[in-house]
């Protein structure tokens, strides 16, 4: 009964890990702009939130928290497992600590450059502000759910 | 909390972007140097930036693995009255491209900025992260 009040919460809480991940992965673009042969990354991040909540899904079935969390941990590794060879140190190691699926994929360069550096700043630029946008908005939608809470226990 | 660690990605691009800015700066100052006595020049200096693993999976950050010198030789002016000139009455310049410099430079500060400002935003979100729930 306790974890419905919560169970709200987790959903956003996932979206914030898988957004500031990807908000490192953006920084680590941006920062090697200028580095010979580094090779822009990103991960598809509908997917990784989707692969988050199925395991959250699992989760709230189970009574305690804990077990849900774990059983996320264990799924996940095993699926990623099979489709990913190029990172597989990564893809083990990320979905425990993001509860996601956040594979690494390497980014098409629309004008390469001659060094074989395929960081486009323009998108970088524009793929940060998008991403620091929206971790700002679930903050919000987290801020804005525990204010309901609050209101809903306090009744006033 | 891993916003954290875009700190040390970032601090690393700034620090090897001032270095780059550094020898930019090395660079310019000698463009105009001779060669002394010994028939050498100032040679142009140029970082080599490589990609580093940072502690958080494959997440990258910068570092300057090696600063080369530029082997091509410098420019000879036929200058007989100059004191640095050699027998031949040849004065050896360094071998600085003030042009490739500058742009060197443009595109040093520029980046510099790019980073500041990625750090400048994650300070703000983890500021705001800090307030969550109140």
């Amino acid at each position: 009964m306790l974890d419905r009040l919560t169970s709200n919460l987790r959903f956003h809480g996932e979206a914030l890990t898988l957004r500031s991940e990807r908000q490192q992965v953006l920084a680590s673009n941006l920062a090697n702009a200028d580095t010979p042969n580094y090779q822009a990354r990103d991960f598809d991040f509908g997917q990784a939130l989707r692969s988050a909540v199925a395991g959250l899904g699992a989760g709230t079935l189970a009574m305690a928290p804990s077990a849900g969390q774990r059983s996320s941990a264990t799924l996940l590794p095993a699926g990623t497992l099979s489709l990913s060879s190029s990172s597989a140190g990564t893809s083990l190691r990320t979905p425990q600590q993001a509860g996601g699926d956040t594979r690494l994929l390497w980014r098409t360069p629309e004008q390469p450059s001659i060094d074989g550096n395929t960081v486009d700043l323009d998108r970088e630029r524009a793929s940060f502000a998008d991403n620091s946008l929206r971790y700002e908005a679930t903050l919000r939608f987290i801020n804005g759910s525990v204010r309901n809470t609050l209101s809903a226990i306090r009744g006033d | 909390m891993s916003l954290i660690d875009i700190f040390g990605i970032s601090g690393s691009a700034v620090s090897a972007q001032s270095q780059r800015l550094n020898v930019v700066a090395s660079n310019l100052a000698n463009a105009d140097s001779v060669a002394g006595p010994d028939g050498e020049a100032y040679k142009a200096r140029q970082v080599v930036f490589q990609a580093q693993l940072a502690a958080a999976g494959e997440r990258h950050g910068v570092r300057v693995t090696d600063v080369i010198e530029d082997q091509t030789p410098g420019k000879r002016l036929h200058d007989p009255a100059h004191p640095m000139a050699d027998a031949d009455g040849y004065v050896t310049h360094s071998n600085v491209n003030v042009i490739e410099e500058m742009v060197n430079m443009i595109s040093a500060s520029r980046s510099y900025q790019n980073n500041v400002e990625v750090m400048n935003t994650t300070q703000q979100l983890l500021a705001k992260t800090l307030q969550l729930g109140q």
